[in-house]
């Protein structure tokens, strides 16, 4: 019988970003892409931003007044969540790719994104107080 | 009298030139039967046409996999009581990330084809098994018996992989999984298929293959493994060593 050729559809790609019915390997897997995704877009925002350098102080100065805003400032707070939950959980990643603590992965998983929790607090409270 | 309950199967149904559907059927249940056994009397009083695979009914054929309430299942050793509740819902779909055939039935010919290509074996030595039964073996003692491969090849573990669900050449867990039994020392023709984007490499570590398997291969484990394996091999061939 000839095999039949599956297409890639959109519900498959959805199926990335759908914690249900899965386990704590699939959340990682999820939080890796969609701080993956929050990160590409910051620093394609940010190339952008430095761009204002280049319009002269005053432009690049006035933008600067508009991002010290509360709303920005929780955007940034998301992208250093973000970098710490990618980064650890890439640790993670490295480790299991290799065989290393491949049996503890979900308590690798958990114990490391307590350390990002627990991070982020940290610089959140300093960037919102200071 | 044991105790009934009601339940509700909401099945899949696609048929070639159809749109999908799902069907519903209320079926009067023992709690101790199994999620295969409410899909026979589906098929037996209900509606003829249903198609579905099994065989063995004790695990053994890896032929009736199927998503039961969003997950993969093995459904001859699915209780009806871990799954759903008296009133409750029992929701039949086909595997994920095959092709449909006809309505719970799906394409696994590509599969089995990658399995034969792997060298998939359905008999091991003893000495190459896991130990998880807590017998400790004298060295050598166990080279002349054999047992029945863990790996059933249900397929369950591809259904649940979230990067064969957007990449169909990723080889996937069970296959990746009977490679690394195999050892890359004792096949190393298939380190080249193993070793590229879609091979060995391709593998996101969400874990889902070894949550779903029913017959603890532990193709995550095994993936990792072989990755070793890899590292180790082309080492090995940059020195000439064998």
């Amino acid at each position: 019988m000839q095999s039949e050729t599956r297409k890639v559809t959109l519900s498959a790609i959805l199926r990335w970003f759908d914690p249900r019915k899965t386990e704590a390997g699939n959340w990682a897997f999820i939080l890796n892409r969609v701080s993956a995704i929050g990160l590409t877009i910051y620093l394609y925002l940010h190339l952008i931003i430095l761009g204002k350098l280049a319009q002269g102080p005053e432009a690049y100065d006035s933008f600067i007044d508009i991002v010290r805003d509360p709303i920005f400032v929780f955007g940034e707070f998301l992208v250093v969540a973000g970098g710490f939950i990618h980064g650890l959980n890439g640790i993670r990643v490295i480790l299991n790719s290799f065989g290393i603590g491949v049996p503890y992965q979900k308590q690798l998983f958990f114990g490391l994104m307590a350390v990002a929790v627990i991070a982020s607090v940290i610089i959140g409270i300093r960037m919102f107080t200071v | 009298m044991s105790e009934t309950w009601t339940i509700k199967y909401v099945i899949y149904r696609e048929k070639k030139g159809q749109e999908p559907k799902f069907e519903e059927f209320s079926l009067e249940m023992r709690p101790e039967e199994y999620v295969l056994d409410g899909v026979e009397k589906i098929w037996a009083y209900h509606d003829r046409s249903l198609t579905f695979q099994h065989a063995c009914h004790h695990s053994t054929c890896g032929a009736c996999g199927m998503l039961v309430n969003g997950v993969e299942k093995l459904t001859c050793i699915t209780k009806i009581k871990d799954v759903t509740e008296n009133g409750g819902v029992v929701r039949i779909e086909p595997m994920r990330n095959f092709p449909v055939v006809s309505d719970l039935v799906v394409d696994m010919s590509t599969f089995f084809s990658r399995m034969e290509t792997a060298k998939a074996r359905q008999v091991v030595s003893l000495s190459e098994s896991p130990t998880d039964s807590g017998i400790k073996r004298e060295p050598n003692a166990a080279d002349d018996l054999y047992r029945l491969s863990d790996c059933i090849e249900c397929g369950l573990c591809i259904s649940a992989c979230p990067i064969t669900a957007t990449n169909p050449e990723y080889l996937g867990p069970a296959i990746l999984a009977a490679v690394q039994l195999n050892g890359l020392d004792r096949f190393p023709e298939l380190l080249s298929w193993v070793d590229n984007a879609d091979g060995v490499w391709r593998c996101h570590s969400a874990f889902e293959c070894t949550e779903v398997c029913p017959s603890n291969v532990e193709p995550a484990w095994r993936i990792m493994d072989l990755r070793k394996q890899v590292v180790s091999r082309r080492v090995k061939n940059l020195f000439g060593m064998k």
